[in-house]
């Protein structure tokens, strides 16, 4: 029951590999290291979710902020490989409209 | 009102680091009663949720409380109190701030909390909230056993 959270750059890139869940006693770290990401100019934070097996509102909490942060300096937050449940979660709150998603996986063990 | 068959207090410390441990209670009591994988996720997020605000709510306050989560089994349905005894909140303050996020919104007006009572909305049968004392969350999740109750005598195929 816990976050752990791989971050690497290529150029303008930086990925942010999780594995784990996303709930309140882990969202302040996943914060803590995606809002810094977004802060610089031009960049893409690709954060790939392929490997959270839970998340929940506090989730949608932390990539909200990391989204307002990117559009204020001109970053971009882009998430990727949400397992079906997961993927849910911003469809049942209507936030697929405002976030960009690439790739969504099937089953979600 | 019909008694449960069974009923399954956990007390916990208001505290983020225990809100995962309820949620492996929920997997073995929902798997118990023969909820399907998906709806077990549900129950997973909709308690975590109501956890969630009670911890984030003492977390405000001066001191740490308790938050005790109390499982009514019924043969057709699972009940979940989530009670928070210390703490009070403006219901109506909380009921305006939640719903789905709207095309019409602007991103910077998006608010980062709030989803959490409408997820819970979404994800069970039934909410109900009471602030009398402290604040009473109880939700409700039928279980849909492609119509075969468990004591009319036929064999469910589905455990």
């Amino acid at each position: 029951m816990n976050l752990s959270i791989d971050v690497s750059r290529t150029d303008d890139i930086h990925h942010v590999k999780l594995s784990g869940e996303i709930d309140v006693y882990t969202a302040p770290k996943l914060k803590e290291t995606i809002l810094p990401l977004t802060k610089e100019e031009g960049v893409s934070i690709k954060v790939d979710l392929e490997k959270i097996n839970y998340m929940d509102s506090t989730g949608l909490g932390v990539f909200i902020s990391g989204l307002k942060s990117a559009k204020e300096n001109h970053s971009e937050l882009i998430l990727m490989n949400l397992h079906e449940r997961v993927y849910r979660l911003f469809d049942i709150t209507g936030l697929k409209e405002v976030f960009k998603i690439e790739n969504t996986v099937r089953g979600g063990k | 009102m019909q008694e449960p068959f069974d009923f399954i207090e956990i007390k916990i410390p208001a505290k983020p680091e225990y809100v995962g441990i309820v949620r492996l209670s929920i997997s073995g009591i929902a798997n118990r009663l023969g909820f399907s994988f998906e709806e077990i996720e549900d129950l997973k997020v909709a308690v975590s949720e109501a956890i969630t605000n009670t911890v984030q709510h003492a977390y405000r306050g001066v001191e740490e409380g308790e938050v005790t989560i109390g499982f009514g089994l019924y043969h057709d349905r699972l009940e979940v109190m989530v009670a928070d005894r210390g703490g009070s909140f403006d219901l109506s303050e909380i009921k305006q701030d939640i719903g789905p996020y709207r095309p019409e919104e602007s991103i910077d007006g998006l608010r980062e909390s709030g989803f959490g009572l409408f997820l819970i909305e979404e994800l069970m049968d039934k909410l109900e909230i009471n602030n009398d004392y402290g604040v009473i969350v109880i939700m409700t999740k039928h279980l849909h056993k492609n119509g075969v109750e468990p004591n009319d005598g036929e064999i469910s195929t589905t455990q």
